[in-house]
């Protein structure tokens, strides 16, 4: 069952068309800790899970430096009347559904979110949102996907939310001219950037997923093209390719590189003039040039190790090798697409060392071994190893905070230098 | 079911993550789903802890669970015992582990491991984080002090005690411990073992050498207590020494319990008492005081307010219904109705069908209180990162009693403050919504939409030529920058655009600008 420990040196061919796997504790969230950022980007959806207090507590916890005073989500915790059928779980879910609307009339779009308890057990969660629909339709919609650790690992929840979402998108008229849909949540401001950049290319129309209002839905058909903001969209993305959507590849939008390639893949789907692409892109792309500067004399030569968070890796490695001259040491991810991820890796040398999934125990003894310059890692890792004198940034923030487009490029570039420059400054030893 | 927001306990599992991370060669072998290992982060992140706690998770996946399961569990169980080397294991399973009914316990038996395994039977879906904290210290405790046959021997007072109860992300628990200790040490009394936090197995076998127990906090030693009296004859002190009257009746109860005699119990006393009584404390009397959290510290809390701050009580209730009783009988002794209730929408109603002035509360009444702009301390677990702070800050004996008057004072106005606001209500910077003077630094939260204004607004560090301007677009673009960082966007910016020359802001100006200073 397990592979032998991989040892520096002895597993070159672990490149990403075979990427080491080994089996063992997952040092990850699931894939409910997604619905920290939809229940924000998303104004009049409400995110239910149906659960355990360990899925109420895990929310909490994995929320807890951001506290919002009434987040947009909650958790029905099954109890062991539920369990033990003394309940009848629909009637107690109506029930749970019925106060929330109350306490939140305000809510047009609610999304009741599977949890490794409902997986076991096989609560129906598409019967019971149909039922809910029934009941409380159509002023409020009902949507169901999963987001449980059995089956999806952080980002794989919005993979999931998005792929039940564009189930129900209007399919485009037979004349409908071509569009855009861009998926993947994006910060706001990022996806105004993109916006504008795409209104002066005079591409479109576009449309973002997940768009901020429940009710703001594009039309999906043959003539709708799909560029992914973010690399964790198996699911959606074959979703809108089922329904005839057409899919650009490109590498992901992280640095200047991989946002004009990005830019041009649409660019180039939609007919528009080289010149005209340059002239838009230039100001964006010398601007992005000049800020990553910047980063690069503490940046160039650094050994970069990735434990497996986001899905985020590949193009994050991608970003550091080409754009600030780092070296990679290991892409840890939690799950590798070969195919939407194709574009990153033509850019990454070809030995470039792959793990997906983790044995994390065995992941830290390769990681001590290599002693890289840095580790991008989870929190449950992040102070341990910096007690052990290894530098490390911690993955999340990659998630939340800005980073695509030519404006963060350099915002991206400074959260690696971080953690040099504040061992720089600091003169304390722990 | 229930719907739950916010909750103040996790599931039994994490209680007894807490006991494994609070002992030194003790692992845990969780049989549980990928996702549960967010529990680290309780340890690594909140406590700022240097290790990873002492957890292996078994992680299966929804592909497993038609197949082998339990030999994923034994598969890990032997590799973290190899790799770990602990002195014992405990093993059991979290919320979905109990659904597919393992038996990590029979597993754990099958591999024939040349160290102590532990089973822990954590009913997910019944018990809560305290319940399984105070079940796993249990039974820690019967397998390595177990009972001597036969009835156990009555003791006569002797001056050697154990500490039970303090743990890993324990409220204060880790100043609590040196407080205490001092405490308990300057009466001549010695201390056998602390336990479960800093205590090893071997520790654990010798808890029976001592004369007494202190139970430092019922929640989770409070069971373990129980059975050592009753198994091996050892009387336990159940005061908790939270407040300056609390600590002399401790003192008290320690003292009896090694036969000291009144006269040689040495002095000891807080500032407490006379701050309280000083004039400048007048202003406290009668503040209405809404109280919840645990049992131990909600109780505490109580007494304190009433008998030693002069305030009163208008609210008390607790999450632990396990000591619902406790809570009760303090309830009925101030005349108010108790809250037994771990949702906490029904505290934040309770809350504000009481009005406070103040609210004694967990993290959880903190945000309602910070809604509601009532002032708030937080005396209780759950824990956050600011429960951990660098500073020495106990809850417990003579500097806990300091701890608390400061802590549970200063969010409140100062007299003379209150009297002007009550004069002046519609002076515009100086209102009941402008937060009291002397906290404006330690309330960032609260920003207020004025302040918000001024650090938008900024001031020039050089001459801004009248003549420039914003153009509309990128003064929008400008407004969703955070606002704390606004005003340096606005100085950079313009600094930027008149040493270029530039007459009108663009948006290209902003990013330029923000290029050209990026770091």
């Amino acid at each position: 069952m397990n592979a032998p420990a991989n040892l520096p040196g002895t597993a070159a061919d672990c490149g990403p068309a075979q990427p080491l796997r080994q089996r063992g504790q997952h040092e990850v969230f699931c894939g409910l800790t997604s619905i920290i950022w939809l229940h924000r980007k998303m104004q009049d959806a409400f995110f239910l899970v149906v659960g355990s207090r360990t899925c109420a507590h895990l929310m909490q916890s994995a929320a807890g430096v951001m506290i919002f005073a009434e987040p947009r989500f909650a958790t029905a915790v099954i109890d062991e009347r539920d369990l033990a059928g003394m309940a009848d779980v629909h009637e107690e879910l109506d029930k749970v559904v019925a106060k929330l609307l109350s306490r939140r009339p305000d809510i047009r779009l609610l999304v009741l979110v599977g949890s490794c308890p409902s997986e076991v057990i096989k609560l129906d969660l598409a019967k019971a949102a149909e039922r809910q629909g029934a009941l409380h339709g159509p002023a409020v919609r009902f949507l169901h996907y999963s987001g449980s650790g059995i089956e999806t690992t952080f980002t794989q929840g919005e993979d999931n939310f998005l792929a039940a979402l564009v189930e129900n998108l209007p399919a485009e008229p037979a004349d409908a001219k071509p569009s855009l849909i861009i998926a993947g949540a994006l910060a706001d401001v990022v996806e105004d950037q993109f916006r504008r950049i795409f209104e002066a290319l005079g591409l479109g129309p576009i449309s973002f997923l997940p768009p901020r209002s429940s009710t703001a839905l594009p039309h999906v058909g043959p003539n709708t093209r799909l560029l992914l903001a973010q690399p964790f969209l198996g699911e959606m993305a074959k979703t809108l390719e089922r329904r005839g959507a057409r899919h650009l590849m490109a590498p992901f939008p992280l640095g200047e590189e991989g946002t004009t390639a990005w830019l041009k893949a649409a660019a180039d789907a939609f007919g528009i003039e080289p010149g005209r692409f340059a002239a838009i892109t230039g100001p964006g792309r010398a601007r992005a040039k000049l800020a990553v500067e910047k980063s690069r004399p503490t940046l160039e030569g650094k050994r970069i190790f990735f434990f497996p968070d986001s899905q985020l890796e590949p193009a994050m490695a991608r970003f550091l090798h080409r754009e600030l001259g780092c070296d990679i040491v290991e892409i840890g991810t939690p799950f590798l697409h070969r195919h939407h991820l194709a574009g990153e890796f033509e850019l990454l040398p070809d030995n470039v060392f792959v793990s997906e999934g983790q044995d994390v125990d065995r992941q830290l003894d390769r990681c001590r071994a290599q002693k890289p310059d840095l580790v991008v890692c989870g929190m449950g890792l992040a102070n341990p190893l910096e007690a052990e004198g290894i530098a490390t940034k911690w993955s999340i923030e990659l998630v939340f905070t800005p980073v695509q487009g030519y404006e963060q490029a350099g915002d991206l570039a400074e959260l690696f230098v971080r953690p040099f420059a504040r061992r720089e400054r600091l003169k304390v030893s722990a | 079911m229930q719907l739950t927001v916010w909750t103040y306990e996790g599931p039994p599992h994490v209680g007894a993550m807490r006991i494994a991370a609070s002992m030194r060669g003790v692992h845990f072998v969780l049989h549980a789903p990928q996702g549960d290992t967010y529990a680290d982060l309780l340890f690594t992140m909140i406590e700022r802890r240097s290790t990873r706690p002492p957890v292996t998770y078994t992680t299966f996946q929804a592909r497993d669970l038609g197949s082998d399961t339990a030999e994923i569990f034994k598969t890990a169980c032997r590799e973290a015992v190899e790799r770990f080397r602990p002195d014992a294991v405990l093993v059991g399973a979290s919320c979905t582990a109990e659904l597919i009914q393992d038996n990590p316990g029979g597993l754990a038996a099958a591999l024939n491991l040349d160290i102590p395994v532990v089973n822990l039977e954590l009913p997910s879906y019944q018990k809560k984080e305290n319940w399984g904290a105070a079940e796993t210290f249990y039974r820690l405790v019967r397998a390595f002090a177990p009972a001597p046959v036969g009835v156990a021997a009555a003791r006569t007072p002797g001056r050697v005690c154990n500490i039970l109860g303090p743990a890993s992300l324990g409220f204060r628990h880790r100043d609590d411990i040196v407080e205490v200790r001092k405490l308990v040490e300057s009466l001549g009394v010695t201390i056998n073992v602390v336990a479960p936090l800093g205590a090893s197995v071997a520790d654990l076998a010798r808890l029976p050498e001592a004369d007494f127990n202190i139970v430092l906090y019922p929640e989770i030693g409070g069971v373990t207590a129980d059975w050592l009296k009753r198994n091996h004859g050892q009387p336990f002190v159940a005061i908790q020494p939270i407040g300056a009257l609390a600590t002399e009746a401790f003192v008290e109860a320690v003292a009896k319990a090694a036969g000291i005699k009144a006269q040689d119990i040495p002095e000891t006393r807080s500032r407490l008492p006379w701050y309280s009584r000083s004039v400048d404390s007048t202003y406290l009397t009668g503040k209405r005081v809404f109280i919840f959290g645990d049992a131990t510290h909600a109780v505490a809390a109580a007494h304190i307010a009433a008998k030693e701050l002069g305030f009163t009580v208008c609210g008390l209730g607790t999450y632990s219904r396990e000591f619902a009783r406790e809570v009760r009988a303090a309830a009925a002794e101030y005349g108010v109705e108790p809250l037994i209730s771990d949702d906490h929408l029904a505290v934040e109603d309770a809350i504000i069908s009481a009005q406070p002035e103040l609210v004694l509360g967990t993290q959880m009444e903190r945000h309602v209180a910070k809604r509601l702009r009532i002032p708030c301390a937080v005396i209780s677990s759950p824990v956050h990162v600011q429960d951990f702070p660098a500073r020495y800050s106990p809850q417990m004996g003579v500097e806990g009693a300091n701890v608390i008057f400061d802590s549970w004072v200063h969010p409140l106005m100062m007299g003379l403050e209150e009297h002007l606001l009550h004069m002046f209500r519609d002076d515009f910077e100086f209102n009941d919504t402008a937060q009291p003077s002397h906290l404006s630094q330690g309330a960032p939260a609260a920003a207020s939409a004025q302040e918000e204004h001024a650090a938008a607004a900024g001031s020039p560090l050089i001459e801004v030529p009248a003549t420039l301007q914003w153009a509309d677009e990128a003064e929008r673009e400008l407004k969703k920058i955070p606002f704390f960082v606004r005003g340096k966007a606005r100085r950079n910016t313009e600094r930027f655009a008149s040493e270029n020359g530039l007459r009108t802001i663009t948006l290209e100006t902003l990013y330029d600008a923000k290029a050209h200073f990026s770091r």
